[in-house]
């Protein structure tokens, strides 16, 4: 079997996985700091319970989170070792300082928050999950950190012998403009999956005529005004990092977008069927000038081509093949902005709902409030799918090649690896089942549940 | 500082974290072993499992931080020995992805069929990695095959060989020793004897597997005669330390006895990397394609970096992990309110 291919399958798996969890982590944790904290300061019970409710699901989530991304820091080593000799001297360091600052914070401070109901000062108490929810942000930091250097490297040089890239600078790695595009799209994505959780549940609950009808309402009050915030500020900064990865990543734009040739003014597409092979159209439905304007903010500037930037690629660094999988841009990132633009739409709708203080919904609001939990969870997956398969052939952009950074098969052999891949398959898919039925038992069962 | 020093002083610092790990997965690790023989009903099962909660998981990311300090610090060493030790790491990432879950997700359903497969994945999850770090130190000290490339051309079975093994079976002894004498300091009335016995008839065993290793050692690598006949205080405390843990087990003084587990397996660990320096992976095809701190690590510049983050950040984990147990350092009975 292809090595290379297993390595890659495996990553997305586990890196799909992975971050299928993490989000609904990031949002709730700082959620549950919301509610105790509004404990703290009303000293009303309900924001308690609330706290309590939240923890819990939350906690349940944070599992998964936490063995899951033990694979994603060993993987790098066992089956990306060419990678890691090639980065190591850059991108191990984010790794180790995530490790050190926000894994060791965020496992310490959650073991205080469990066991520390009763024994610690309420403050004391309310201010270890406020660490938690910041060791998981910082965690999120870091990893962006070392992901940005694959989409966009600097503050490096090669080695002499050019057998490794090494830093030459700290701060130009850690304030690599792209970091600071990803990050906020990444946290506000988490809270949009936070919120949008929050939303469903307390709706579940106000439709059921739960006996703790006034907790719930608080909850959707502020699930819809969290989730709100998330969602408007996720595709703002989505927007801007699109803007930036114009310059920064063309052909990631250009497949996205199935723009075959460069255009001034682009069009955007609707709906694409392409022949990646003759790189044009099958079919397509345009809106003439759409892309300039998302691009540049006006109805005109050139936004270049696949064909184009294929040839500069060839240019720049020899004969080969430099398009990404233009379906799977062009769909994923479809999916991503479409998912998106609904939660605008269903927050929207929660909002209104909220704010006018009404909480009997009729069949739709109440299908939509339902089941829009399932859109960010879209538009999370279809992100890094189209963040990661659009940066190929490139691990690292303009450096390594993702052909180049595999482990020799010598070392990992084939059915080594396939028997990698299977093992993680089964157990993911099953602890999915587990997490996922234990959610739902946990939120539906209601605040006394958690007690 | 100069890289020289630099790349001595991470070396150092990877030991720590190694140790580190060692001291603290390693009683938690005993606690998950011996589960099944401490609790004899449910709600015994529990009271055990939690006289760790609070700790597993902070002690887990000692283990994460060290890998993470040697993709940093030494790229060639993370990337060798990660891809090398394939399937055993993949042993030992299924295991701690059912122990860890398993915590958290046990007393979560009254199913007695569920908390039983958590309870086996507690043991399990907790018994595999004790068995295959002991495993790994003596393929690290002992050498694996490596080519000039820094590739390790063996396979998974040429890291299980017997002295690997026997180090295997004793770091899972004195590991669930380690942990038996952790109960015994964390549990009261019924529990904390039957942790008293398990520590005594232990103790036996435990050590003497560790001296037939460290004869073995003798025998099967240059550590002796890198370290001389008399090797210094550190192996020899190692030993003085888990000799008097018997005594001081007679004597009922728990707290001294936790102590002394705690340093075996320091100096133990302690000496394998003694052993080592400054080779990070030891070629038994060719000992000059060993990797060494040396030939492994990263730049000055890189390593500069990380020794300040380390500077600042070291200290202030070890503050707040070490308030963390003595915020919970009162003995967990089956009245106290049981989280997991």
């Amino acid at each position: 079997m292809d090595t290379l291919f297993l390595a890659r399958l495996q990553f997305a798996l586990t890196s799909v996985f992975h971050f299928f969890f993490v989000p609904l982590t990031l949002g709730l944790s700082i959620f549950t700091a919301i509610m105790e904290t509004a404990w703290l300061r009303t000293g009303k019970e309900k924001y308690r319970q609330l706290a309590k409710f939240w923890g819990h699901l939350f906690l349940i989530n944070f599992a998964i989170g936490v063995v899951t991304g033990i694979v994603m820091e060993f993987q790098f080593g066992m089956n990306w070792s060419q990678y890691s000799r090639f980065v190591g001297d850059i991108f191990g360091v984010p790794l180790a300082i995530e490790a050190l600052l926000a894994f060791f914070l965020e496992s310490t401070f959650i073991g205080i928050w469990i066991f520390g109901w009763d024994r610690l000062p309420k403050r004391l108490h309310a201010a270890s999950i406020w660490l938690v929810a910041l060791g998981s942000n910082l965690s999120a930091l870091w990893i962006l950190v070392a992901n940005s250097f694959m989409q966009s490297p600097v503050g490096f040089r090669m080695a002499a012998d050019g057998s490794r890239a090494e830093m030459t600078s700290f701060s130009e790695l850690l304030f690599n403009p792209y970091v600071w595009l990803q990050f906020p799209h990444v946290v506000s994505a988490g809270v949009a999956t936070g919120g949008f959780m929050v939303i469903a549940v307390s709706a579940w609950h106000l439709m059921k005529k739960t006996r703790d009808k006034e907790a719930f309402r608080t909850s959707l009050k502020f699930g819809a005004i969290y989730a709100f915030m998330g969602a408007l500020l996720v595709s703002l900064a989505g927007h801007t990092q699109m803007q930036e990865m114009v310059h920064k990543q063309p052909m990631k734009v250009a497949a996205a977008e199935a723009l075959w040739h460069s255009e001034n003014p682009a069009s955007f597409s609707l709906f694409t069927v392409g022949n990646e092979k003759e790189l044009k159209d099958e079919f397509s439905i345009r809106v003439p000038g759409m892309l300039s304007f998302l691009a540049y903010n006006k109805f005109s500037g050139e936004v270049k081509g696949i064909s184009e930037l294929q040839e500069e690629a060839v240019a720049k660094y020899g004969p080969g093949d430099y398009i990404p999988s233009v379906i799977t841009a062009y769909w994923s990132f479809r999916f991503m902005v479409g998912a998106g633009t609904l939660m605008l739409l269903a927050a929207a709708v929660a909002l209104f709902k909220v704010i006018r203080e009404e909480y009997t919904f009729g069949k739709l609001t109440g299908a939509l409030l339902l089941w829009s939990f399932l859109l960010p969870y879209i538009a999370n997956s279809a992100g890094w799918i189209l963040t990661e398969m659009g940066r190929q052939p490139w691990i690292v952009v303009g450096l390594l090649k993702t052909e180049q950074a595999v482990t020799p098969a010598s070392v990992v052999s084939g059915a080594e690896l396939l028997t990698s891949v299977v093992v993680f398959t089964l157990i993911y898919s099953a602890l999915t089942l587990v997490n996922v039925l234990l959610l739902k038992k946990y939120a539906t069962a209601g605040l006394h549940g958690a007690e | 500082m100069d890289l020289q020093t630099m790349q001595i002083i991470w070396f150092i610092l990877v030991a720590v974290l190694f140790t580190g790990f060692f001291i603290l997965e390693g009683f938690d690790f005993g606690v998950g072993i011996l589960l099944p023989f401490m609790g004899k009903d449910d709600l015994e099962r529990r009271t055990v499992i939690n006289t760790i909660g609070p700790f597993w998981d902070g002690n887990e990311v000692w283990l994460i931080t060290a890998g993470g300090a040697i993709f940093a610090a030494f790229p060639h060493w993370y990337a060798t020995l990660f891809s090398g030790f394939y399937l055993a790491l993949l042993l030992m990432l299924v295991a701690l992805i059912f122990r860890g879950l398993a915590f958290e997700y046990r007393s979560k359903r009254d199913n007695p069929a569920w908390r039983s497969f958590w309870d086996w994945s507690i043991f399990f999850g907790s018994a595999v990695p004790a068995l295959l770090w002991g495993v790994a130190m003596a393929n690290f000290i002992r050498g694996v095959p490596i080519d000039a490339s820094m590739n390790y051309t063996g396979g998974f079975f040429n890291l299980l060989n017997p002295y690997a093994l026997a180090c295997g079976v004793a770091s899972l002894l004195i590991f669930t020793l380690h942990g038996a004498v952790f109960l015994t300091l964390k549990t009261s009335g019924e529990l904390q004897e039957r942790a008293m016995g398990i520590a005594k008839k232990l103790w036996a065993p435990a050590t003497l597997l560790s001296l037939v290793f460290a004869v073995y050692t003798f025998v099967e690598t240059d550590l002796f005669t890198r370290l001389g006949v008399n090797p210094g205080a550190i192996p020899i405390f190692s030993v003085l330390a888990l000799l008097s843990v018997i005594v001081l087990l007679k004597k009922n003084a728990t707290g001294w006895a936790f102590f002394m587990t705690a340093i075996a397996i320091a100096f133990s660990a302690i000496t394998i990397f003694m052993g080592l320096f400054p080779r990070v992976l030891i070629s038994s095809t060719n000992p000059a394609w060993s990797l060494t701190i040396y030939n492994s690590s990263s730049s000055a510049y890189t390593l500069g970096i990380m020794t300040t983050v380390a500077l600042i950040f070291v200290p202030i984990v070890l503050i707040y992990q070490g308030w963390s147990y003595w915020v919970f350092r009162q003995r967990v009975t089956k009245d106290s309110k049981l989280e997991y």
